[in-house]
């Protein structure tokens, strides 16, 4: 009977989890989509309002943190190429950058958000009330978007934590990484989705 | 057991691919402030396309993956698309 | 009850603890035949209070006027009942039930590639499942909406509606990652030998389920997320005093609940493909066109949500071309029906319950398809929309469908899941009964939706007073034949004389097997056939 009980739970196949994994993204992506189809709509209707509340947004912050998440994109790449070569020191060394840029960009989404609640925006204040259709999408939108982009934000860095942890205690090494692999596949996902959302929420002309 | 099979990617293919991603964002930067028109907009999410096709294809090594899953991540891109055609569908024609 | 195999390695999964005991060799188990058989008695204990809610609304239509409840007290009834009966019993059941259960020994495999993700599905099922209980009782009131949740309507009552999105949301995600592990097994696990077009037809059909549960379940999640946000915060999305738009909102829920409708339907014609083979000994007519069709009516019912909305004040293209769709959407479903008819034809047909069951399917699903095809077409719709005829189909669809497919699959497998057998004429009566009750309940709603019944009202003029008395009677008798198969069931798992290996004399892997099978489902090597349905 003994043989029967551990055999399901030690059974490992790396293809299957990244594949699991994959298919995870799938969701998030369509989870995001179902957000970029209202804002597709929204900014069909109203291009003008979309146009004037986007000039109340900092490209300059937006364009750090686009450059803060790509970089962030590529060091846990490379954490990845580190592992595979069995070069524990730099694998560390990555995803503590990754980590790193991961805190930069909340800080700064902390300050860009801080600001619009300083001058009274945010969602159910009295200025949001008084905004007309179009402003108050835009900003419920924003507000939306980036926060939920934030809070995966914060989800990456959780699982990135774990990976770093669990490289110190050598039970991610160069033989079994698919934890950091599928890690970095979800911190690629944030990466991608904010490629959509810098110029379509900060860059509208 | 080792059964990983994934591709690696040496560290100077992965900042190539960085410095492309830069530049592209410089560029889409750029042409927001250059006046096009109603083509602001498509050549800022041509430019978006091209930047996830690079992170897809070279971070996220699907590159080197199975060619399933390279249709299955397409696949699922057509029916975004699509879903969001056949919205338009409605809001274009009212 | 391990009486039944030779092998002396051979443990039943009834029997087999692991490493708790009692009550938490269940909730801990990651086997996923005892994690099917935690869903099916969760599923079935649901299914029996929306049955309950079912009948009183019965009550209720009994006479014009207030009869047993008010207004607002029905209003919620059919919420709960809506709720309870599509998100917690007809999305996850077949493919949660029969689908963890069967699809691994289908693929001759030991188990789903995620055994502990597949537990975690079913805890936060339950988590989800006690949210929407709960939403009935805290104090804001039980949500009125219906189980579609329209804005603006959902955004501005003042009853518990975060509390029941906030369920269905979770409820979401347990079917996701169903999915996600259904797909993944039939990629990886499946035995040596076995290509895709070696599989049988059910897990060809939970394969299509599963890309809809995993593409379309993150739509409805991040729409939900959104009236939450909405009524919480005051963001503004779909409610137009906030700027927003309420037809977007059922734009983006019909995007995921019209593919959530094949969820429900394509593990149900699945079973059926997998019965009229079995129980007509012959070679099941069309293997790829059955296989192929199941993929189609997953692609192409993606895009015809639309045909929910004719009447919203949707784009007079938009109606045409989401009418367009769905009568394209309609082929690949009569290809089955076409295809289980022709596999009947010589077949050595031996009528026993779970084939009559199947059959009681084809006939109900018939009258659900066509009457489908009414409602799809734009013209036919804009005078029926909102009547008890769409309350009819959907119910000769899902209940005579789904439903009827869910009674044929476990008259069908219960055998094999408990190493028991049933008795076949108490089996046969309540089918009987189940039949003419189910008829009788919904084949009126049909005629006075025609003549003008709106659906959801809780009062109706005195000229649908006989129709309403029938469909009440129908009820009623439903509900006996109901309990009189519940009881059959339950006897029979419990008590009922030895099942062997094989009673229906099937050729799928399951029936290879002992009943009840072995913890890891396959003590020797399965046997791979080319053809899965290979009766000679």
């Amino acid at each position: 009977m003994s043989q029967h009980t551990a055999h399901i739970e030690e059974h490992r196949d790396d293809e299957a989890s990244k594949l699991g994994m994959w298919l995870f993204i799938f969701t998030e992506l369509l989870l995001f989509g179902g957000l970029f189809l209202v804002y597709s709509i929204f900014r069909m209707q109203y291009p003008v309002e979309f146009r004037e509340c986007s000039l109340e947004l900092s490209v300059t912050i937006g364009a750090i943190n686009t450059v803060v998440l790509l970089f962030s994109s590529m060091t846990v790449a490379m954490s990845m190429t580190a592992i595979q070569k069995n070069d524990m020191k730099k694998a560390l060394l990555y995803i503590g950058v990754t980590l790193f840029c991961a805190a930069i960009f909340l800080v700064n989404k902390y300050f860009e958000w801080s600001g619009k609640f300083h001058h009274g925006l945010y969602p159910g204040s009295e200025l949001m009330k008084l905004l007309d259709r179009g402003h108050h999408l835009y900003f419920s939108l924003y507000f939306f978007m980036t926060g939920l982009h934030a809070l995966h934000i914060i989800i990456g860095m959780t699982l990135l934590f774990v990976c770093f942890f669990k490289m110190k205690k050598q039970s991610i090494h160069s033989q079994d990484y698919v934890l950091l692999e599928n890690s970095a596949l979800y911190w690629h996902l944030v990466d991608l989705i904010w490629i959509f959302l810098f110029p379509l929420m900060y860059l509208i002309s | 057991m080792a059964n990983n099979t994934t591709h690696t990617i040496e560290y100077q293919s992965l900042s190539k691919t960085l410095l492309i991603l830069l530049f592209l964002t410089f560029v889409t930067i750029t042409i927001a402030s250059v006046h096009l028109g109603a083509f602001t907009l498509a050549v800022a999410l041509l430019i978006a396309c091209v930047k996830s096709f690079i992170v897809l294809s070279n971070f996220m090594h699907l590159k080197y993956e199975s060619l399933l899953l390279r249709i299955l991540v397409g696949m699922v891109f057509v029916l975004f698309a699509l879903i969001v055609a056949i919205t338009f569908i409605d809001y274009a024609f009212r | 009850m391990s009486n039944v195999s030779a092998n002396s390695e051979y443990v039943s999964y009834l029997d087999h603890h692991g490493k708790y005991k009692g009550i938490m060799s269940w909730i801990m188990a990651t086997d996923h035949k005892r994690i099917a058989l935690l869903y099916m008695y969760s599923i079935m204990t649901f299914f029996i209070i929306g049955v309950v809610l079912g009948i009183m609304m019965k009550l209720e239509m009994l006479t014009p006027g207030e009869t047993i409840m008010k207004a607002k007290m029905y209003n919620s009834v059919f919420t709960l009942h809506g709720i309870l009966m599509i998100f917690m019993v007809v999305i996850p059941g077949l493919s949660a039930v029969f689908g963890n259960f069967f699809l691994p020994i289908h693929i001759g495999a030991k188990d789903v590639s995620f055994p502990k993700l597949n537990r975690f599905s079913w805890w936060i099922f339950v988590v989800g499942s006690i949210m929407a209980v709960l939403s009935q009782v805290l104090k804001d009131g039980p949500p009125d909406t219906g189980w579609t949740f329209y804005a603006p309507y959902s955004t501005t009552t003042s009853s518990n509606v975060i509390m029941a999105t906030a369920a269905a949301f979770v409820l979401g995600f347990s079917s996701i990652l169903t999915g996600l592990n259904f797909i993944v097994t039939i990629h990886q696990l499946r035995a040596p030998g076995m290509k895709f077009f070696n599989m049988p037809l059910f897990p060809w059909a939970l394969y299509a389920t599963a890309w809809i549960q995993l593409l379309a379940t993150p739509v409805i999640g991040i729409t939900l997320l959104m009236l939450i946000a909405e009524r919480a915060f005051h963001i503004g999305f779909f409610d137009p005093a906030l700027g927003g738009d309420p037809l977007l909102f059922q734009h983006l829920f019909w995007i995921y609940s019209h593919p959530a409708v094949y969820v429900m339907m394509l593990p149900a014609m699945g079973v059926i493909t997998e019965i009229i083979p079995t129980f007509c000994q012959r070679q099941i007519y069309g293997y790829k066109a059955v296989a192929v069709s199941s993929l189609a009516i997953a692609g192409v019912g993606f895009l015809v949500w639309g045909h929910h909305m004719y009447t919203s004040g949707m784009s007079d293209t938009a109606r045409w071309f989401f009418s367009l769709l769905t009568f394209i959407v309609a082929v690949p479903s009569a290809i089955k029906v076409f295809n289980w008819i022709t596999t009947m034809y010589k077949g050595s047909i031996d009528v026993k319950p779970p084939f009559l069951y199947a059959l009681a399917f084809i006939f109900l699903f018939i009258i659900g398809g066509t009457t489908g095809l009414l409602l799809g077409s734009v013209a036919t719709n804009v005078q029926v929309h909102d009547t008890a005829f769409v309350v009819a189909h959907f119910h000769y669809i899902i209940f005579g469908g789904m439903g009827f497919a869910f009674f044929a699959a476990i008259h069908y497998w219960l055998p094999k899941m408990y190493g028991r057998m049933y008795d076949f004429k108490m089996a046969n009566i309540g089918l009987v009964i189940n039949f003419i009750g189910f008829n009788l309940l919904y084949f009126p709603q049909f005629v006075i939706g025609i003549q003008g019944m709106p659906r959801r009202y809780f009062d109706y003029p005195a000229k649908f007073q006989p129709a309403q008395l029938v469909s009440s009677i129908g009820g009623f008798i439903l509900v006996t034949g109901l309990i009189i198969m519940i009881y059959t069931l339950v006897k029979g798992a419990r008590k009922g004389a030895p099942a062997p290996a094989n009673p229906w004399r099937g050729s799928t892997l399951e029936w290879q097997i002992p009943s009840p099978p072995s913890v890891e489902n396959f003590d020797e090597e399965p046997v791979i056939k080319e053809n899965p349905y290979d009766y000679k």
